[in-house]
């Protein structure tokens, strides 16, 4: 392998790939596994307890008016103290979506896993939440397309962002 | 000519043991709020750029530069976060204003380590994974290694060790901000559990969760802000190996590098009579003694006699770690350069409080990035 002009070749060899079906080249493997339990915080906390009561609730800036969602204590454009929380609804219009084929261990999935972002009613256009469709046909699927919340029963809602269990068609353009 | 950097505002959040109430971001909201107001500008109008000091594995988040702007008012704003102690951040922030590309910057660093529930894990992955990583006892005993060097070089005594986290303990007593202070003597800190010989428990700083963020500004613009302004006259910073095994484990060489480059830009010839207080590293005892030959405020194999003699006491002739430093405030991971920096701001602005050094003027401040690191950094201050 030449490195530059003054530095013709590098100590060692080539490992080809019969090299390393024969296993002799070295390494090392280890499981790196910390543990973390993120504290939610103010905005985040309220926001989970809301949802296992079955509810979506923002933040409201009174100096430039938006409702933001997911709600946070300051209001990254105005870079002040958010006013008020604003409980807005479980429907909305689908933002952009994506057909996924592809699981997080590179396998072709069976069933796609339907994404989208769903502008959420009652917070300030364009702010919502990013989630699975369900209920239906990944051909159907539409920006645009009116979308509800379908969450889990109360007993199973546990204070999660997957006590929705996704969000599905309402029939509405 | 000296470099002339002002720091025109600073804020801080947390400096407790857990911030289970408040999320990061919002930990950071509270201090960035608190600098902005000290330094009377708007970071949405008057900023021009954010240099962020933070770790991914610290956070639990990959790739978590992208989790900074809201709280910081940087939202569609010059930003970039360093993976190194916060004083870098300061060199960083320093160059942008130099460079011309802003005038007014602001640096920021955090910890919050009671998110991480197995901070040791995060540590040793630190080592180097194929040469070191198999020795599976707590990261300190890094620590360990240099101490039993350090003392065996400097024939230093044992107990002088224990002396500076006795110093250190106390002082924190006075500062509303040390969470480990504690009245001890030092057969109590010399008895208290071995965490890897010759260190002990007590010799040993302790994380904490706080949030720190500076405001600074170039010559010019800093006679527009506000009326306490803090010179960076002078910054270094330097690495050395990471091989454990061929560095000078008596030495802080990096330390002594980045003084050196720091004293030259701030014309500083004779640091061991310049200076009115130092903030210095002492993550663990033997690191404040190190740290200080180091910089050149002690010779070589006397820091401990003087700290023993009290020449670095609060009323002593060169206060160090008037704060209580990281044994007696707490030690604040990529924000403990910056936690040396906020208590010698406050010191040289007359704003310390109790732990007030009267007649205040020149301050050194050092930092080390921990176990297993070889890299520091100092910054010259002075009001």
């Amino acid at each position: 392998m030449i490195l530059s002009q003054k530095i013709t070749s590098y100590p060692g060899h080539e490992i080809t790939p019969e090299d390393v079906k024969a296993g002799k080249y070295l390494d090392l493997v280890y499981k790196f596994e910390p543990k973390y339990s993120w504290a939610a915080g103010v905005a985040i906390s309220r926001f989970l307890a809301e949802l296992k009561e079955g509810r979506i609730i923002a933040r409201k800036c009174m100096n430039c008016e938006r409702i933001l969602v997911p709600p946070r204590m300051y209001c990254e454009q105005c870079f002040r103290p958010t006013d008020e929380w604003v409980e807005i609804k479980d429907t909305g219009t689908i933002n952009t979506y994506s057909i996924s084929h592809v699981g997080t261990d590179a396998r072709r999935l069976k069933t796609p896993i339907l994404v989208a972002v769903v502008d959420l009613d009652g917070a300030t256009p364009g702010m919502g939440i990013l989630h699975n469709l369900g209920e239906v046909e990944p051909s159907k699927i539409k920006v645009g397309m009116k979308v509800k919340a379908v969450w889990k029963s109360s007993s199973e809602r546990q204070g999660a962002i997957t006590d929705i269990r996704y969000f599905r068609p309402i029939g509405e353009e | 000519m000296p470099l002339r950097i002002g720091i025109v505002g600073v804020g801080y959040s947390g400096f407790d043991s857990m911030t289970p109430g408040l999320s990061t971001r919002e930990l950071m909201f509270e201090a960035a709020t608190r600098a902005y107001e000290d330094a009377g500008v708007d970071p949405r109008k008057d900023v021009q750029s954010f240099v962020c000091c933070t770790e991914d594995f610290w956070e639990g988040i990959s790739i978590t530069d992208e989790y900074m702007p809201d709280q910081l008012g940087a939202v569609l704003k010059p930003l970039c976060t360093i993976s190194s102690d916060g004083i870098v951040g300061l060199a960083t922030a320093c160059m942008h204003i130099m460079s011309g590309i802003a005038d007014v910057v602001v640096v920021e660093s955090h910890s919050k380590i009671s998110d991480v529930v197995n901070p040791d894990e995060i540590s040793s992955f630190a080592l180097d994974p194929i040469y070191d990583h198999h020795v599976s006892a707590d990261p300190r005993f890094v620590a360990g290694l240099e101490m039993a060097r350090y003392l065996k070089e400097t024939a230093t005594k044992r107990e002088y060790c224990a002396q500076v986290a006795v110093k250190n303990k106390k002082n924190a007593l006075l500062n509303p901000r040390g969470v480990h202070g504690a009245n001890l003597d030092k057969k109590a800190v010399l008895n208290s559990k071995v965490a890897s010989s010759p260190l002990t428990e007590l010799e040993s700083s302790k994380t904490i969760d706080g949030g720190i963020v500076f405001v600074l500004a170039s010559a010019q613009k800093a006679k527009k802000l506000g009326n306490h302004t803090v010179w960076i006259n002078g910054i270094g910073w330097s690495s050395d190996t990471p091989w454990l095994e061929d560095r000078d484990m008596a030495r802080a060489v990096y330390a002594e590098q980045s003084a050196a480059r720091a004293y030259k830009m701030a014309g500083v010839r004779n640091p061991a009579t310049y200076f009115d207080l130092a903030e210095v590293d002492d993550t663990y005892s033997y690191k404040e003694l190190q740290s200080l030959e180091a910089l050149k405020l002690a010779t070589k194999g006397k820091a401990g006699k003087m700290v023993e003699s009290g020449t670095f006491d609060r009323d002593g002739r060169l206060p160090v770690n008037a704060s209580g430093g990281s044994l007696g405030v707490g030690h604040l991971l990529e924000a403990t350069g910056l936690h040396r920096v906020l208590e010698a701001v406050l010191q040289l602005r007359g704003q310390a409080g109790r732990l007030q050094i009267q007649r205040a003027k020149k301050a050194v401040v050092q930092s080390w990035r921990g176990i297993p690191t070889a890299t520091g950094a100092v910054a010259v201050l002075g009001n």
